[in-house]
């Protein structure tokens, strides 16, 4: 029997583990796993794979622990907007002090085995993302400004670090640029899907960019984001901390993100229907950093470099 | 509760004690590893 055939008010207690999974976000953890491993994939050092496996099981699970309490604070506001509304929360199918207990057993296990294997440094970070993404972005800003995701974004922008103080147990100039990357990179991909996503906002009185200052505002820090973005990106290779490959495919897709934000900012629609370019900009905004974090990988092992 | 509903809570019940005992056993098979990992290094 399918739950969600089910009224919201009857439906609680028939969970199944489906549910809880998606507690967990599983699609925005693939990202942070992917940036984690691939810091980890170019740091230097070794480090077992049997722990490098606990690492990124830690990360991934932190990420989802900070998932599931964000859900869990927010269940009210996905109830309201479309994207979110058949979420496990709000449909109904868990309960609120559930999805709490769930969250905080995961972030505490995450935390304390990845101390525990790995290293507390590590450790140290996954536990100051985890509380950066529930405590600053969900409870602090998400509601209070529009800047919520810009300051959010750091929450992150954490794994390449985590994926580095993995191996080495120390943080160096690489894995600071590459949280700079994240961080800047947040803003254009987030304020690109709430130009289209506007509506949804607005409904559920989330005071993101578009909604407080309107499309036009949005669409110049777009911009203006992505034309500070794409310098920073070049940093690593300009500072002699990657090869080629990886400045390459910085510089192209760069080029690419600058063409996309340049589509919106051009744009002058106002209805979701036609907002193309900006549609464009979010899909393309997850392919680059996709292909900058892969090259790097590439680059290093293609290249002999020494970060 | 009807017929339907307890059967479809006790189907859920089942799926999450499946998870859970699966996540139980996984987490076993991890420590054990980490320790030889551990005691080996």
């Amino acid at each position: 029997m399918n739950t969600t055939d089910l009224p919201a008010t009857n439906v609680a207690g028939l969970a199944d583990w489906r549910d809880y999974f998606a507690l967990l976000k599983p699609r925005v953890m693939t990202l942070v796993v992917f940036s984690a491993a691939c810091a980890m994939a170019v740091a230097p050092g070794h480090i077992h794979p049997v722990i490098g496996f606990v690492a990124m099981l830690c990360v991934a699970v932190g990420a989802g622990a900070a998932g599931a309490l964000n859900q869990w604070y927010e269940a009210d506001i996905d109830a309201l907007m479309k994207r979110t509304a058949n979420r496990p929360l709000p449909a109904g199918r868990i309960e609120r002090s559930d999805a709490l207990g769930f969250g905080v057993l995961f972030a505490a296990g995450s935390v304390a085995i990845m101390g525990i294997a790995v290293n507390w440094l590590a450790a140290a970070i996954l536990a100051v993302s985890i509380l950066f993404y529930v405590l600053v972005y969900t409870v602090g800003l998400k509601r209070r400004t529009p800047q919520n995701i810009v300051i959010g974004g750091a929450a992150g922008a954490f794994p390449p670090l985590i994926g580095w103080a993995a191996v080495t147990g120390d943080i160096s100039a690489l894995p600071v640029l590459l949280f700079a990357l994240i961080f800047l990179w947040t803003p254009p991909h987030f304020w690109a899907l709430a130009l289209f996503m506007e509506a949804d906002y607005s409904k559920a009185g989330v005071p993101m960019l578009p909604v407080t200052d309107g499309p036009v505002v949005t669409r110049r820090q777009i911009l203006l984001y992505t034309l500070v973005l794409v310098p920073v990106s070049l940093l690593p290779w300009a500072l002699g901390l990657t090869g080629w490959i990886y400045g390459g495919t910085a510089a192209v897709f760069g080029l690419g993100f600058i063409a996309c934000a340049v589509a919106v900012w051009r744009n002058t629609a106002t209805l979701a229907a036609d907002m193309a370019p900006e549609k464009r900009m979010f899909r393309f905004s997850l392919l680059y950093l996709f292909m900058l974090f892969a090259a790097l990988v590439v680059d290093h092992w293609v290249l002999p470099w020494n970060a | 509760m009807t017929e339907k509903q307890t059967e479809a809570f006790i189907a859920a019940r089942k799926s999450r004690n499946r998870a859970l005992g699966l996540v139980l056993g996984a987490l076993a098979v991890l420590f054990f590893a980490i320790t030889v990992v551990k005691f080996v290094t």
